[in-house]
């Protein structure tokens, strides 16, 4: 019973040498590392966003506004077969995606039926009375347009970051509808912001002239177009122009092959080049519509109508505009990276600025080094010979969290290294529980080594017990999710374990090794 | 011989003596702490109510009521400055209008196009959604409730229902406790708060686990003694403990606290105030709360 078993010190010895090898390589500069032959650990913890600078957003894609967006297609696609099928219907209208119409003649209640079971694998229909019939899509569509939504836009907001030149982003699905979007390094994020704000959807359209922007102002329209505001041009009450496009013969900015910001006269502008099937599509238009105007239509604004004064063919053309230089290259920018699916909307945003990173390392660096002297001092003044095992098993609890966090990959972040500092003041809890359960064993007048197994026994249990339960509340800090406060649940929870091992394992042989080296008649503590 | 002793080795404190006074001081401040944050509430910080945040370093010294004046112009909504460290550090705090999420995220841009004239160094920025920040609410309330929940299920196992039930009033004591602290002092309330209050929940579960389990042994060596004898032996034998391993945790903080710098200062003081708190009510809460529990000695489940 006095003794440790091989297997025990065996452990100890793999775990300590297991803690030096990985944990080594955060105390020298990457310089050293990189000289050093591949075979040998050179990871580094991963500092977080807060410690070596740098922005985190949150962004939430707008998704309602695609789901509405298919919706109308849909409905639109639905009329037309109805029309088509010559089954007469009344009272149409849409409501919070939902189609409403009567139906006028039940008899082609069947027929109806066949048309929409094309549809079956994204609508629901219900009749609300014998003729109101209610039409909607499925939970399935929906989630299939939000996930399609997100990931294009995930790939969409990848292509920007990257155009933007970041170093190393990280760019993660979060729930149903959010990305989140961590850039090292970025410490002004404010052009990135704007950036990845605009949808940058793109198209060019033809002007129909016929009503003038008066008969527009006054609420007048004509099917087939679709009016939108001037992001330029103002009329003499000082409100945007509106102008009426067609809606047929579109072409969109997806047809785009390249785009980049050159200068015109002196004024920036952003040359364009479509791929082949743009490039046909737009020499076709542009030499049915000659004389006409054709509108560039950046996210619902018209950025410039210029005159078509010839058939454009080589499918390459210039977008002028009221830009500066800057707005010209981001522009061009944005028409590479593709447009959005959907809006995003930041909802959250935490940076981090470079030289408050650096005082956090210090600060925390400082703040460690001192808890952990100041606790060592401790111990040794309250237990003597039994607190330098104690401060021996810490250093090595200390080296075993660090060389986990190193291979697990995990964040430091600052309340993480909060967590480590908390960690040192609790993981001698363990041993004081057990050097003052062996105190009062000493009373007991027992032979030394019953003493100390005695003291060992009776704390196992109180020790395994007691932070079970810590580690009950640590790990429920997960679950608050934010970067920060998550790297603090990790750092503690590994340490309540390492700290039950290193203080059961590592002082017990340290001190049934000194036992049988000194044999001392009695114990002090 | 060791150097120093914390307490001498033999005490016999009679802390069950003063224990209706103890419960009755912890009552008072209990329901003091919950009318404080129900009257006075909480300075919740930008995490929880949404908002924007700065933090700035001027280059030059501040006239921090011109610097008011001019954020006050800017109109964004009700604004707060903060001196912090050696006074050209100033925290600027935005709480957004409601009712305008689109351009809350501009707030930050707003403010450093307003000071594009001085010459200034960008610290921090943060912004938070009035979403996001309902959010977070709920994902705090959710992991305390939780770990409550958990900690109850696991002292029920182990021990049986009424330690549990000490357990837990012992342990919300000290988290409504905490809470009357903010309170009182303003200090700010935030998601690393929240984080600092789970915290102090396993630090002061783990205390009161440690006599818990003592006073079981304490139950079955001595089946003859009352209970008041019963707890005030086992106090007696864990106070050192009790004592150490308060004050090594402690030391940590404080150097924490000292030079950990201001990010995470309030965080440090929830857990030093935890800390405190918890020892103490391991000690006169959850001990003496055991007394006015049903007991029965027959039923005390072994724990190896």
């Amino acid at each position: 019973m006095v003794q440790f078993k091989k297997w025990q010190l065996f452990l100890v010895i793999l775990f300590s040498l297991f803690a030096i090898i990985f944990s080594l390589p955060n105390f020298f500069s990457k310089e050293i590392l990189k000289k050093l032959p591949s075979f040998i650990p050179s990871n580094q913890i991963v500092l977080g966003l807060d410690l070596q600078g740098g922005s985190y957003l949150l962004i939430e894609v707008d998704t309602e506004s695609v789901i509405s967006e298919n919706f109308e297609s849909f409905s639109d696609n639905l009329r037309l077969s109805l029309r088509k099928n010559k089954i007469p219907y009344s009272k149409f209208n849409i409501k919070n995606n939902n189609i409403f119409f009567n139906i006028k003649n039940e008899n082609k209640k069947d027929e109806l039926s066949k048309i929409l079971s094309k549809y079956s694998q994204d609508i629901t229909f219900e009749y609300v009375d014998d003729k109101l019939i209610k039409i909607f899509f499925n939970n399935q569509k929906i989630k299939s347009i939000q996930d399609t939504s997100v990931s294009q836009s995930i790939e969409v907001v990848r292509r920007r970051v990257d155009e933007y030149g970041t170093k190393e982003p990280s760019i993660q699905r979060q729930g149903k509808k959010r990305i989140l979007l961590e850039l090292p390094g970025i410490t002004d994020p404010e052009r990135l912001k704007k950036l990845l704000g605009k949808t940058a959807k793109l198209t060019f359209q033809i002007i129909d002239d016929d009503l003038s922007w008066n008969d527009l102002k006054s609420g007048k329209s004509k099917p087939g177009t679709i009016i939108y505001e001037s992001d330029t041009e103002l009329d003499p009450s000082g409100s945007p122009i509106l102008y009426a496009v067609k809606k047929r013969n579109t072409i969109s900015g997806d047809l785009l092959i390249n785009a980049f910001p050159t200068l015109d006269t002196s004024s920036p502008v952003v040359s364009f080049e479509f791929n082949n099937k743009g490039g046909r599509k737009f020499g076709k238009i542009t030499s049915e519509n000659i004389g006409k105007r054709l509108a560039i239509i950046l996210d619902k604004k018209i950025i410039s109508s210029p005159n078509i004064r010839e058939p454009i063919t080589g499918g390459k053309g210039i977008i002028t505009g009221q830009f500066t230089f800057q707005e010209a290259t981001d522009l061009a920018m944005l028409l590479r990276a593709g447009a959005l699916p959907a809006p995003l909307n930041i909802i959250e945003e935490r940076t981090v600025g470079p030289s408050l990173g650096a005082d956090s390392i210090k600060s925390g660096k400082f703040a460690s080094i001192l808890g952990f002297v100041l606790i060592i001092t401790f111990m040794f003044l309250i237990y003597g010979i039994f607190g330098i095992f104690a401060n021996i098993a810490l250093f090595f609890n200390l080296l075993i969290l660090l060389a986990i966090l190193t291979s697990i990959k995990a964040t430091l972040t600052l309340p993480g290294i909060a967590g480590i500092v908390l960690t040192i003041g609790m993981a001698v809890d363990a041993n004081v529980l057990i050097f003052e359960r062996i105190k009062e064993e000493i009373k007991h007048g027992l032979s030394p080594i019953a003493t100390i197994d005695t003291g060992y026994r009776e704390a196992f249990k109180t020790i395994i017990d007691a932070n079970i339960t810590t580690l009950i509340a640590a790990i429920m800090l997960f679950g608050l999710g934010s970067g920060p406060v998550k790297g603090f649940a990790v750092t503690l929870s590994i340490g309540i374990l390492t700290s039950m091992f290193t203080a059961i394992m590592f002082t017990r042989i340290l001190i049934l090794i000194w036992l049988k080296k000194t044999s001392p008649e009695r114990i002090n503590l | 011989m060791p150097i120093l002793r914390i307490i001498k080795s033999e005490t016999n404190i009679n802390f069950m003596r003063i224990k209706k006074l103890t419960l009755f001081i912890s009552s008072i401040l209990f329901f003091l702490s919950l009318s404080l944050v129900f009257i006075k509430g909480l300075n919740l910080g930008i995490d929880f109510t949404g908002g924007s945040l700065i933090e700035v370093r001027f280059k030059e010294n501040i006239d921090l009521n011109n610097l008011r004046m001019k954020m006050n112009k800017l109109d964004l909504g009700e604004i707060q400055l903060q001196t912090i460290g050696n006074g050209n550090d100033i925290v600027i705090k935005v709480q957004d209008k409601k009712n305008n999420e689109n351009t809350q995220s501009e707030t930050i841009q707003i403010i450093k196009n307003s000071l594009s004239g001085e010459s200034v160094e960008y610290r921090r920025a943060e912004f938070v959604g009035p979403k996001v920040g309902g959010e977070l609410v709920n994902a705090g309330i959710i992991a305390v409730i939780f770990s409550l929940i958990g900690i109850l299920i696991y002292i029920w196992i182990r021990f049986q229902w009424n330690f549990a039930i000490g357990a837990i009033i012992a342990l919300v004591h000290d988290v409504i406790l905490t809470l009357g602290f903010f309170s009182v002092l303003q200090l700010e309330f935030n998601l690393a708060t929240v984080a600092a209050v789970l915290t102090i929940a396993g630090y002061s579960i783990n205390d009161t686990v440690v006599i818990y389990d003592r006073i079981r042994d304490t139950m079955r060596k001595y089946k003859q003694i009352t209970f008041d004898k019963v707890i005030n032996i086992s106090l007696n034998g864990t106070l050192s403990r009790t004592l150490t391993t308060s004050l090594t945790t402690l030391l940590a903080l404080i150097a924490l606290y000292t030079f950990g710098g201001i990010v995470i200062s309030s965080f440090i003081i929830a857990l030093i105030w935890g800390v405190l708190i918890g020892t103490y009510s391991s000690v006169y809460v959850a001990s003496p709360i055991l007394t006015y529990l049903k007991q029965d000695n027959r039923q005390i489940k072994d724990g190896n």
